[in-house]
């Protein structure tokens, strides 16, 4: 029952301030935000945890290392006594605070310590393929939106064609043929093996996503009676596209931050898991899980816990995008549940 | 009705022809790099670049170079790996398909299936604890990285249980359907859960805001005014109209699964299809088994477009008349 | 007629929100005879809507409290379950909405639509039931019935579809039908059309109707008494020609004067009323209208109470009382 609707609406506050408080209050953002907060505090404490519990370097791999654990010396990789008993086991988690705290990997680097450096690059590259997403996306949709016409059309077509291409063959594609050469093109230039090139790539397949939608609404917006009277009165166009059409288009460009951010970061993990996104000696969530499957029967810990890092902090990111769907869009509102 | 099938048509021969030039740019005309050294591999020298350049054609003109592989690819479908040296590209492709489609087929199935159950249950039970229930579900579907599930599904199928709980379920890999319709299903099994759980996510999502939201349409009260059950408008107008915002969403996914992106599906259970087939390909930087498995993709992703277009047609009267 | 069709008595409909307690309906009373019309008028957010729907059971909001009695044939329909309820929304009352664009689902047939109303509530089997659905429809008007019964909803102009929603209201020939703004997202020759056959079929079947309307010259065609709302509360309640020659209630004046009309001097200017309508969050205290009141003075403060006739006709106006006095 709608029909009582308008009546109730004729509080005096912003938009924005509303958004906030109802935001505030959703109890969901309380549990994303701290899930997100106590992941991202992890990663950060990477190099501390490296220097002072594991005290050992997480990029180095010590292959005939030892350890001393409960006053014994045990050698980080051990002759395998299973079947065969060919090749090495590394050593177990040993599930207390020090050095291989979660055991070591086939190269006898401790897995705790290069789960924090990995989540570092995964949420690195997350957060900055998102933004780099939204900027392009949020420009290419206001222009195409905007100018209508020829632009419009040939934006939109390229925009149908890029859509076309499933996302990850054509990131898939563009990692495998930048990965040796790098990329050159005029000032730009990323390096073969940086951090950036899947930062680069990840940013860009996904600006269809977010440009298609944001082209309708800027769309949808020029017929508005208050754009409609601005460009008759004579503005000029960039004054209209920044009082006007930007500050209409941010809350829905805000509503795709978590929900991008997730995404890019399952896409890097995928690339990197297909050993065609972060390089070694760099670490990310998705090689480690990769370096884990060779030893996914006898140390499965190597190759799990990265993936519960991922899902608790994609987990967060949903939810926190979801309850930012709900506080921007009171329409939505309705949908939202929890 | 002529006219709305040629604009189709015509539109679907946009897609292919452009996606067969943006690929074909992407390992030809990337700034940067050398398609030479990327076959050639690291670190060759200039000798065997030279002879690399000289066996591709890669000094011969953009265009000239594209149109032959076209030729090649569609008119005497002979195109054969750089890579891989005489073996024919078509035939691995053709291999390929028959796995690819099984795998996406069942957990389309399956996905379809507990999309709409549960999301229509969550739609309806808005005010219960089983919605937010859904919900979590839902989340968790859409967050979980479909290599890592399938890893962990590995873990469990594969590792120390297989000798007791799992004994049933097969070495990874695909059985064909002629071989053996009961090795089939088995081998599948697992990837087809593994596969739908992630679409699952989104489809519970997606149909029950969809429903909810259509819930508050004019349409609904005209229903309830009528006198009709809260069931009954929940099933047969709710969700019956939620269908249509399904069928344009699964065509786009399912064109893609088929078209490849069911790849990281297909590497971690060892089934050969046409994403394992493209990765493959793409690792050893063989260009024309790419150009072969993309165009394929394409012409999957604007097929199922076409279907879906179609099917938009018979469950939504309003597009009928083109 | 010993026994009114419906009585509303004190029925009162309050949101709770974050802001505070809305007052959507209060105290409202009314009631009308069998094949009666009564106009209900009144800005947006006045509350016409919400009453009716409160009457209908309509109101799902679990925010909402409703109170009073809702007689209808002498039970009180707040009292039944939502089962009961159900068996007489659609059969003993039927309700037509304001936007015919919206108010069917699109993936079924006109027929299809008119085909579930009979079958919600008799044992009608399919073929009966579309020879109906063919009878109503060129009962309304719809030309060419029997190919128009198996079209979609977006086939029918919107005059059209409006027409086949009243047929689909009064296929099970209900008592009393409300209609909520029938007319007002049609266009204005399309209009009349509708509201003369409303008042054809009211004559056909004897049904009664409640017409819930912003526009005085929808009453005018249609209604033999009228009610007036304003932010929530009924202000004036009179026949429609005593209505039309002696407007009683300020906010019944300003809207009578809002009203274009041929038999007036072309010079003299059409009024407005001054001021938003009230907001039911923020009503000021005593009278609602007296921000907008011409001749609002210190009295107004106060609640006005709502002095009536023995028929039940009058205002809630301090101007009448005080006019006895004087």
């Amino acid at each position: 029952m709608t029909t009582h609707e308008p009546a109730f609406d004729l509080s005096s506050e912003s938009p924005g301030k509303i958004a906030l408080r109802t935001l505030v209050r959703d109890r969901r953002s309380w549990i994303a935000s701290s899930m997100l907060l106590v992941v991202v505090a992890l990663t950060l404490s990477a190099p501390l945890y490296a220097s002072l519990i594991s005290k050992t370097d997480p990029f180095v791999s010590t292959i005939n290392g030892t350890v001393v654990l409960d006053g014994v010396e045990v050698q980080v990789l051990q002759q395998s006594t299973e079947g065969l008993k060919l090749g090495v086991n590394p050593i177990g988690p040993t599930w207390k605070i020090g050095p291989y705290f979660l055991g070591a990997d086939n190269q006898g680097r401790d897995v705790a310590a290069r789960l924090l450096y990995g989540g570092t690059n995964t949420l690195l590259i997350g957060f900055s393929a998102a933004a780099l997403t939204l900027i392009v996306a949020t420009l290419v949709g206001v222009i195409a939106g905007y100018s209508g016409r020829i632009i419009d059309s040939v934006i939109s077509r390229i925009l149908d064609v890029i859509w076309a291409f499933p996302v990850y063959l054509l990131s898939i594609s563009l990692s495998v043929v930048l990965l040796t050469s790098g990329f050159k093109w005029g000032p730009l230039s990323l390096e073969a093996g940086s951090l950036y090139l899947p930062i680069f790539i990840i940013g860009l397949v996904y600006v269809p996503y977010v440009a298609r939608p944001i082209r309708g609404q800027v769309l949808a917006l020029r017929e508005r009676e208050f754009v409609k009277a601005a460009i008759g009165g004579g503005a000029k166009n960039s004054t209209i596209i920044f009082r006007e059409i930007l500050p209409n288009v941010i809350p829905s460009v805000l509503v795709f931050i978590p929900l991008m951010v997730s995404l890019a970061m399952l896409t890097e993990s995928a690339l990197s898991f297909l050993s065609i996104g972060v390089q070694p000696p760099d670490a990310s969530w998705g090689t480690i899980i990769k370096d884990g499957l060779g030893l996914l029967y006898t140390r499965p810990i190597v190759a799990l816990t990265p993936g519960l890092f991922i899902v608790v902090t994609a987990v967060a990111l949903n939810l926190l995008g979801d309850a930012v769907r709900d506080a921007l869009d009171p329409k939505a509102r309705l949908r939202g549940a929890f | 009705m002529t006219r709305f099938v040629i604009k189709r048509l015509a539109a679907a021969v946009f897609v292919l022809v452009s996606i067969s030039i943006l690929v074909f740019l992407i390992f030809f005309a990337t700034p940067g790099v050398d398609p030479a050294a990327r076959i050639a591999g690291r670190n060759a020298d200039q000798l065997t670049l030279q002879q690399v350049r000289a066996t591709f054609d890669l000094d011969k003109p953009l265009h000239i170079r594209y149109v032959s592989m076209m030729k090649h690819l569609f008119i005497d479908r002979d195109l054969t790996s750089y890579v891989n040296r005489g073996a024919e590209v078509l035939p691995q492709l053709t291999q390929a398909i028959p796995a690819t489609l099984s795998l996406v087929f069942g957990a389309a199935i399956i996905w379809l299936l507990l999309g709409l159950i549960l999301g229509i249950t969550a739609a309806g039970m808005r005010k219960s604890w089983v919605d937010p229930a859904i919900g979590i579900i839902g989340i968790i579907g859409v967050s979980l990285p479909v290599y890592w599930l399938g890893e962990v599904v590995n873990l469990i199928t594969q590792g120390r249980l297989h000798a007791t709980l799992f004994r049933w379920v097969p070495p990874l890999g695909y059985v064909p359907f002629t071989e053996s319709p009961g090795g089939w299903f088995l081998a599948l099994l697992f990837p087809w859960l593994t596969l739908s759980l992630l679409y699952a996510g989104i489809y519970i999502r997606v149909i029950r805001s969809e429903i909810v939201s259509l819930m508050q349409e004019d349409f609904i009260k005209t229903e309830r005014a009528k006198g009709a059950g809260e069931k009954r408008i929940l099933i047969k107008h709710a969700s019956r109209m939620s269908l249509i915002t399904v069928v344009s969403l699964f065509g786009l996914d399912f064109g893609a699964l088929v078209g490849g992106s069911a790849l990281l599906t297909e590497v971690v259970f060892g089934i050969q299809g046409v994403g394992r087939l493209t990765f493959t390909a793409l690792q050893n930087f063989d260009l024309p088994l790419i150009m072969a498995t993309v165009m394929y993709a394409a012409f999957f992703i604007v097929i199922a477009n076409a279907i879906v277009d179609l099917v938009y047609a018979w469950i939504d009267p309003r597009v009928r008349r083109g | 007629m010993a026994e009114k069709l419906l009585e509303v008595k004190n029925l009162c409909v309050s949101f709770k929100t974050r802001k505070g307690v809305v007052r959507a309906v209060n105290n409202l009373s009314f009631s009308i005879n069998h094949g009666e019309v009564l106009g209900i008028v009144g800005e947006s957010g006045s509350g016409k809507s919400v009453s009716m729907s409160a009457v209908m059971g309509l109101i799902k909001d679990e925010n909402a409290e409703i109170t009073g009695e809702v007689f209808f044939n002498g039970e009180d329909l707040l009292k039944k379950s939502d089962e009961e309820l159900r068996a007489i929304r659609g059969k003993d009352i039927a309700m037509v909405f304001q936007d015919p664009m919206t108010a069917l689902t699109p993936v079924y047939t006109i027929g299809w639509h008119i085909r579930e109303q009979l079958q919600l509530h008799s044992d009608i089997s399919d073929k009966d039931a579309k020879a109906r659905a063919i009878e109503l429809l060129e009962e309304v008007g719809i030309p060419d019935p029997e190919k128009r019964v198996d079209q979609y909803p977006h086939e029918f102009s919107g005059g059209m579809r409006q027409r086949a929603i009243i047929a689909m209201a009064l296929s099970l020939n209900p008592k009393l039908l409300i209609a909520d703004e029938p007319t007002t997202a049609l266009d204005v020759t399309i209009q009349a059309q509708i509201l003369d056959l409303l008042e054809r079929l009211r004559k056909t079947y004897n049904s009664s109707i409640i017409i819930i309307t912003h526009d005085m010259g929808v009453v005018s065609e249609l209604s033999s008494e009228v009610l007036v709302m304003y932010a929530g509360r009924m202000v004036e309640r009179s026949t429609k020609s005593s209505l039309f020659a002696n407007p009683q209630h300020p906010y019944t004046k300003g809207l009578m004067n809002s009203v274009p009309r041929v038999d007036r001097a072309r010079t003299s200017r059409l009024e407005t009323i001054s001021g938003q309508p009230a907001s039911l969050l923020n009503l000021p205290s005593g009278c609602a209208f007296r921000n907008r009141c011409p001749s609002a003075h210190a009295a107004c403060t106060e609640q006005p109470t709502f002095i009536s006739d023995s028929n039940g006709y009058g205002a809630a106006c301090f101007l009448l009382t005080e006019g006895v006095r004087s």
